[in-house]
């Protein structure tokens, strides 16, 4: 079972509602977190926690577009392409990982270590182009930055350049 | 330079500030908590409130005591207190930054709040993408209520207040308020049919107030500070105190910049925004994010107060402002926003539904250079009947790109439709429209 080893977990969430179906999204978000995805199996564990039907967990799940309902590469790459990263270079960027990734947008490589993804607006306008890597956000990005990450994720599966708490703007250095 | 005065971002703005919880009670943090727990009557804040002014920072801005106002007095059971931290309207990141670097001033405004509307749990809906500030605010929780300003029986006074980050995972819908509440019950985030309003049936049908994040971290100050001097600032008496304006775009420095609400847009774009990124004019702006219809170099010099931009024939909503040079194709920006709107429609009602993705199919034949002369005709109609047709804002604000774009870019429209019948004759495949 996914959630065994998560009981201390599963109890604090459920202590903060007073209704258990609200438990379902931080139940789906462990559970991708879990497994890298959200399977039919751990949707059917979370109905069974929280004595919802299986079709129920489904619902819910299928409605949110950071559910993952199926496996994905280690590194899921989503790169902003709303109009206000367009507007910075987003589209140029979004080519250029394509052809180093060699794959299309919505596929997997080969290795299974980078899923390249395009989605919409992530809060990010004053510092784009833009891409979030699994739990990390990347700003100003440009080709050779981009580089370097798919580098270091590579190599060691962390990378020095994600975005620390928000800086306001005069501390920024200008690109 | 001009200055201007700032209250949101004044302790994150001197050097070394971190945001933890001595630097805030340093900085005077948890004083307003302290003063009204057990020594202010909950009716006072909420008068308090309304006469400063304060209104909601997340697009639609309603005065906040007012909302708080609708909460009924004599209610027996629980109330529920929402913090509507799901900042996902396209253009905006001012509220990420409010709680990644300043969490206690979020969390003192949540406390203070609560206790003003009887509410003993806040849960602060953030979405999913933001996992360090969800992460900071966490951090920040445990902090506070190790020290004594959150939890049971606060300073003493007996007053309990709990606050929870629920973290969505990646709908904008649930930035509207009553879709908020159903994400938060465990749902599909679609919005509800309103009445009856959240103040009396919100989450798990009891008294609910949804407060956006800015909102909230404006109430210690008012506290502090006094009503009369927050109704001061900015274009009193309708639109008070300052914002947080998020600039992003074609601009020298895009970023988070606070202001009375009566700075004009010329303040933000050339004052701290350094101007055009390059020798290429101003050729349009969004003025309060993506739902709000564009402007043009014509209205730099309107106040970014709610009246004065609805005035302006667009809408000051949720503070993001997004510049364009000249050069930038009005149609793909209106297709660029189209397509978000078409992603993010719950599929509640119909004409949203439906009517975002035949807009996207015609303007994408449009910039391919396939459309027809009928084209804009067709757009405006189905831009009138969303309008107003659907259960919530959304309906609204999607139109905003097409309508306005319509209205001062025409000419850009007409010269690709009448490319696209010269191209006629000599084009021999059929045309196949997608879907991005």
């Amino acid at each position: 079972m996914i959630f065994d080893k998560h009981q201390d977990t599963i109890d604090d969430i459920l202590s903060r509602y007073p209704v258990r179906r609200s438990a379902i999204l931080p139940l789906l978000n462990l559970a991708q977190k879990e497994e890298g995805y959200v399977s039919q199996a751990a949707m059917r564990e979370i109905a069974g926690i929280l004595d919802l039907t299986p079709p129920q967990v489904f619902e819910t799940a299928t409605f949110y577009t950071m559910l993952n309902l199926k496996p994905i590469g280690t590194f899921h790459i989503q790169v902003c392409r709303s109009l206000m990263c367009a507007l910075v270079g987003a589209d140029p960027l979004i080519e250029w990982l394509r052809k180093q990734l060699g794959i299309g947008v919505g596929q997997t490589t080969g290795d299974k270590l980078f899923t390249l993804s395009t989605v919409e607006c992530l809060g990010s306008c004053g510092t784009g182009p833009m891409m979030q890597i699994n739990d990390d956000y990347y700003e100003r990005l440009t080709e050779e930055k981009v580089g370097r990450i798919l580098r270091d994720l590579r190599e060691s599966g962390d990378c020095s350049l994600k975005s620390g708490p928000f800086m306001v703007p005069e501390r920024i250095v200008s690109p | 330079m001009k200055t201007f005065e700032k209250i949101l971002l004044t302790n994150m703005d001197r050097p070394g500030y971190t945001g933890s919880l001595s630097d805030y009670e340093e900085a005077g943090g948890y004083k307003a908590l302290k003063t009204v727990l057990g020594n202010v009557p909950p009716t006072d804040i909420i008068e308090m409130v309304k006469k400063s002014g304060l209104r909601g920072r997340g697009g639609a801005g309603f005065p906040t005591g007012v909302k708080w106002g609708f909460i009924p007095k004599d209610h027996p059971g629980p109330r529920y207190l929402c913090c509507n931290a799901d900042e996902s309207e396209p253009g905006t990141f001012k509220d990420r930054q409010l709680m990644e670097r300043d969490p206690h001033q979020v969390l003192e405004g949540i406390a203070i709040s609560c206790y003003a509307i009887g509410a003993q749990t806040a849960y602060i809906y953030i979405r999913g993408e933001f996992r360090l500030a969800a992460k900071i605010l966490e951090r920040a929780i445990v902090e506070a209520c190790q020290a004594g300003h959150l939890g049971s029986d606060i300073y003493g006074s007996g007053v309990t207040v709990h606050v929870y980050v629920h973290a969505g995972a990646g709908a904008y819908i649930c930035g509207e308020e009553t879709a908020l509440l159903e994400s938060l019950e465990g749902k599909r985030g679609k919005p509800r049919t309103k009445p009856p309003f959240p103040a009396t049936h919100g989450l798990y049908q009891k008294p609910t107030v949804v407060n956006n994040v800015e909102t909230l971290a404006n109430v210690p100050h008012i506290v502090n500070r006094g009503a009369e001097w927050f109704a001061s600032i900015g274009a009193p008496p309708k639109s008070t105190g300052t914002r947080v304006f998020c600039l992003s775009g074609h601009v020298k420095r895009p970023g988070n910049y606070e202001l009375p609400v009566n700075a004009t847009f010329r303040d933000l774009i050339y004052e701290l925004g350094g101007g055009m990124r390059s020798d290429k004019p101003l050729k349009a702006f969004i003025p309060g994010g993506a739902s709000a219809p564009f402007l043009t170099p014509d209205h730099v010099d309107v106040q970014m107060d709610f009246e004065s931009v609805a005035l302006a024939g667009s809408m000051s909503g949720s503070g993001g402002i997004t510049v364009m040079e000249e050069g930038t194709s009005m149609v793909w920006a209106a297709l660029r926003l189209m397509e978000f709107f078409y992603h993010e429609s719950c599929g509640k009602c119909t004409p949203c539904r439906e009517g975002s993705s035949w807009i996207v199919q015609i303007l994408q034949r449009i910039l391919n250079k396939q459309g027809r002369p009928e084209d804009l005709r067709t757009l405006t109609e189905i831009c009138e009947n969303i309008g107003g047709r659907t259960v919530c804002a959304f309906g609204d604000a999607e139109i905003a790109p097409v309508q306005s774009t319509l209205k001062y870019w025409r000419n850009e429209y007409e010269a690709l439709i009448e490319e696209a019948e010269a191209l006629k004759g000599s084009r021999k495949e059929i045309p196949v429209l997608s879907l991005a």
